[in-house]
């Protein structure tokens, strides 16, 4: 097993760290992510604005295209505070999309593309469809070579953040059947080709998107030799990101329902008091202690050929059912109130839920799991 | 890690691969709650005067009390090497763990000059008396009786679960000396006693797994000496309460080693390729594979915390979290994985220890009962929750 795996961080996670632990909490009070869930666009775009000049987009895109030249280690520190707010924006949709542009890329992409990200330009990923696959390579979606670019059809799901978006990165079975990846600029796709899903997480917006025919040049394409190492990249990548935004969130989960065990009474006493009630709690605390030190076990080794995935998928794995518990106990655990929709912990069971959904939920991993670590 | 440090690992490494003791005739003991017999006694006691002796035992103690004057990263090594080599547990842990570096926080220089090396060497053995037959969870209410009598205590009533009770030259004793305190806390003091007097007797206790094990302990009439008293006398209970942070490894400064022997998930695969069902290896049941992932999972997560716990920038939010959880955590994996590989052994989990058909002798039978010794010596695991949930979480306490 994973027993050269070692934790650790690096200054600069440290500072993005508490860079983003103070911006989340100052910029996403509660009240402001209740109203953003009423809004179409499910962001505060002035907040958007201003992470730009952060230069949080450009963590981990190379000094050379206008980043910071670090990595999705430090990128998780700010994922995982902006979870703990609930605070949405196209952050981990551009962070997707620039990595498939920096794996796949030729120059000329990546110059098109990365340094505006790096300053604020938001893009997204299109690869999942209606089959409810997340095996990302079976896909439906065509692109037919056509003298100067290629034509492509199909129907993705889950497309997060396409309305902000000034690309989107769409996967496409190509004449060969080999797949390729395609950049395609959103102001290709006309209106009716977007399609706003209702998504149990209501706090994030996601797109069914159809391709028409839709005609990009044959720069659109990535370096398709590569296709199924930047899906699996991406796939890895999403799921280290879930990881920290399951382990964000989890964090508030658990502090919201302590704030009540220690507020409200029934029979003279705080709730709290009684075992039945505090001892869940307790072991969501320690599952979320867990997921932390899984968590940022996997920043650290992400990039490490094989303990790398093993250790996101530990972290997905753990986080997701550290969330999904403490979730589902802060429902029960504020009784009458705990079944409105005022109560806050309904946001975090549907957040749990939402990200179980994408990129494979824990028994998807722990089957890859069991097929990398269980040999026979 | 320093080229010092490397080197001292280096020799460790060395000296426990040509040190550690193969498979004996009889079972060694996997925890120090775990000896029952003379033989597995004196066969830790020369193991653990043998590792001392080479300097891989106390080696961040200080030297002018018989430690090794090194610094804690050096023991830290040699652990990991005594454990990379699997060897035998280091059994006198209530004095290397728990009584020792209370002394050496707190006891005085006479103190210090006279327990420490025996600590080390296990010429001394240590016992706790702690819990009472009728207050264990409710440890603040211990109603043993100690009475001052000039340079003396008297003590009278009853200790019991007493872990080498019966070997124990000293005890680290609770014991009540003001019964009209203002409450049950204040009414307490702690002392380093020894058990070799008169009116201090140990009648040996059967454990669930049939083999004896534990001590009661009564007290009628025994004199100790009155400069036994560690800290003041009604401060019992803080003396109590930091013996059983070193007990649960929410505080550092043990002499070194380790005193249970860890599964690891590698061990239960091994199980898992050797067992088959319906003829085919249980190693491709989906729901057997899956519950191994957990165990790894878990035991990646255990490992993780550690490193994380020594890690202070990402602890920022609940720096006591990791160090109150270790105990509960640990302990119950323990159980959990013992419990589990019980159920690979099909037809075969119906045998016990000494038959001869059984798996591996019967060792995870005997890992799984023994494993509750931890789950409820040292505070049970409900206590743990309580104790985190109203430490690291601020939740209400329970009355
Ligand atoms: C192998 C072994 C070795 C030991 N060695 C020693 C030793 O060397 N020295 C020593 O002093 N003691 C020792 N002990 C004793 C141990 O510390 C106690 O058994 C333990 O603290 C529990 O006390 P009890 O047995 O009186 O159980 P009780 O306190 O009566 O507990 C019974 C049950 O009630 C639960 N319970 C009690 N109070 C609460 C509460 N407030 N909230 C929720 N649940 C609660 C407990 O979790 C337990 O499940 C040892 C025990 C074992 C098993």
């Amino acid at each position: 097993m994973s027993g050269v795996t070692k934790i650790g961080f690096t200054e600069e996670q440290i500072d993005m760290l508490s860079a983003a632990e103070r911006f989340c909490r100052e910029k996403s009070p509660m009240e402001k992510v209740r109203k953003l869930m009423e809004s179409e666009r499910g962001f505060d775009a002035d907040v958007w604005k201003e992470i730009g000049p952060l230069g949080w987009l450009g963590i981990a895109i190379p000094e050379e295209y206008g980043g910071v030249g670090l990595s999705l280690t430090e990128v998780v520190p700010v994922v995982e505070q902006m979870a703990r707010r609930m605070m949405h924006s196209p952050f981990v949709a551009t962070t997707l999309a620039a990595q498939a542009v920096i794996m796949g890329g030729d120059d000329f992409q990546k110059k098109k593309l990365l340094p505006e990200i790096a300053q604020g330009a938001a893009a997204t990923v299109a690869l999942s469809e209606r089959n409810a696959d997340w095996n990302l390579e079976n896909i439906d979606t065509t692109a037919r070579f056509d003298k100067t670019g290629y034509v492509l059809s199909g129907v993705k799901t889950f497309v997060a953040d396409i309305y902000a978006a000034k690309w989107v990165i769409v996967s496409a079975k190509m004449e060969g059947g080999h797949i390729g990846l395609f950049i395609v600029p959103t102001d290709a796709l006309y209106g009716e080709a977007i399609r706003r899903e209702i998504i149990i997480d209501e706090t994030k917006r996601s797109y069914e998107l159809f391709l028409d025919k839709v005609f990009v040049d044959e720069e659109a394409l990535l370096d398709d030799s590569l296709s199924s190492q930047i899906l699996e990249h991406i796939h890895l990548a999403a799921n280290l990101l879930s990881a920290a935004e399951l382990t964000g969130a989890a964090q508030s989960c658990i502090d919201y329902t302590v704030e009540y065990l220690g507020t409200r009474k029934q029979f003279g006493k705080l709730i709290g008091a009684f075992q039945a009630l505090k001892h869940p709690t307790v072991d969501a605390f320690v599952d979320y202690q867990k997921s932390r030190s899984l968590l940022y076990t996997a920043a650290y080794n992400f990039a490490q050929q094989g303990e790398g995935e093993v250790a996101v998928r530990m972290a997905k794995v753990k986080a997701e059912e550290t969330l999904s518990f403490a979730a589902d106990r802060s429902i029960q655990f504020h009784g009458g109130f705990g079944f409105t929709y005022d109560c806050d912990a309904q946001l975090y069971r549907r957040r749990a839920i939402f990200l179980a959904s994408q990129y494979g939920d824990a028994r998807y991993h722990k089957q890859k799991l069991a097929d990398l670590l269980l040999k026979a | 890690m320093s080229a010092e440090i490397a080197e001292f690992e280096k020799d460790a490494l060395g000296w426990f691969a040509e040190n550690t003791p193969g498979a004996q005739d009889f079972m060694l003991p996997l925890t120090f709650m775990e000896v029952g017999t003379n033989q597995q006694f004196e066969f830790l006691r020369d193991w653990q005067r043998k590792v001392y002796e080479a300097g891989y035992l106390g080696a961040a103690w200080p030297k002018e009390y018989g430690g090794g004057g090194l610094t804690q990263a050096h023991q830290d090594v040699a652990t990991k090497a005594m454990k990379a080599h699997n060897a035998p547990i280091m059994f006198n842990t209530i004095g290397l763990g728990w009584a020792g570096p209370l002394i050496l926080d707190m006891g005085t220089e006479a103190h210090k000059q006279k327990y420490i090396k025996g600590i080390l060497n296990a010429e001394d053995v240590w016992c706790q008396g702690f819990s009472e037959p009728e207050n264990g969870s409710d440890l603040g209410n211990a109603q043993l009786r100690a009475v001052r009598d000039g340079d003396e205590y008297v003590l009278n009533g009853s200790k019991i679960w007493t872990t080498h009770g019966h070997y124990a030259k000293y005890m680290i004793l609770l014991a009540r000396t003001d019964f009209d305190a203002p409450n049950k806390y204040a009414g307490l003091s702690f002392f380093l006693s020894p058990m070799r007097v008169a009116g201090i007797e140990t009648h040996k206790i059967r454990k669930l797994t049939g083999e004896h094990g534990f001590t009661q302990t009564f007290f009628t009439d025994a004199r100790i000496p009155a400069d036994g008293l560690m800290g003041a006398e009604g401060a019992g209970w803080q003396v109590a309460m930091q013996t059983l942070m070193y007990e649960r490894n929410a505080k550092g400064g043990q002499a070194g080693g380790y005193s249970i022997t860890e599964v690891n998930p590698l061990e239960i695969l091994e199980l898992a390729r050797k067992a088959e069902r319906g003829g085919k290896p249980v190693l491709e049941d989906p729901v057997i594979r899956e519950r191994l992932v957990d165990f790894m999972i878990e035991a990646q997560a255990m490992r993780q915390n550690a490193g994380r716990a020594k890690l202070p920038p990402l602890n920022q939010d609940c720096p006591q979290a990791l160090p109150l959880m270790s105990k509960l955590v640990m302990t119950e994996y323990m159980r959990e994985i013992n419990q589990f590989a019980l159920s690979l052994q099909g037809t075969k989990a119906g045998y016990y220890v000494d038959e001869p058909n059984a798996v591996d002798d019967g060792y995870w039978h005997r890992g799984y009962l023994n494993a509750f010794s931890a789950t409820i010596g040292g505070g049970t695991s409900q206590i743990q929750r309580n104790i985190i949930g109203e430490h690291a979480l601020g939740l209400p306490k329970t009355r």
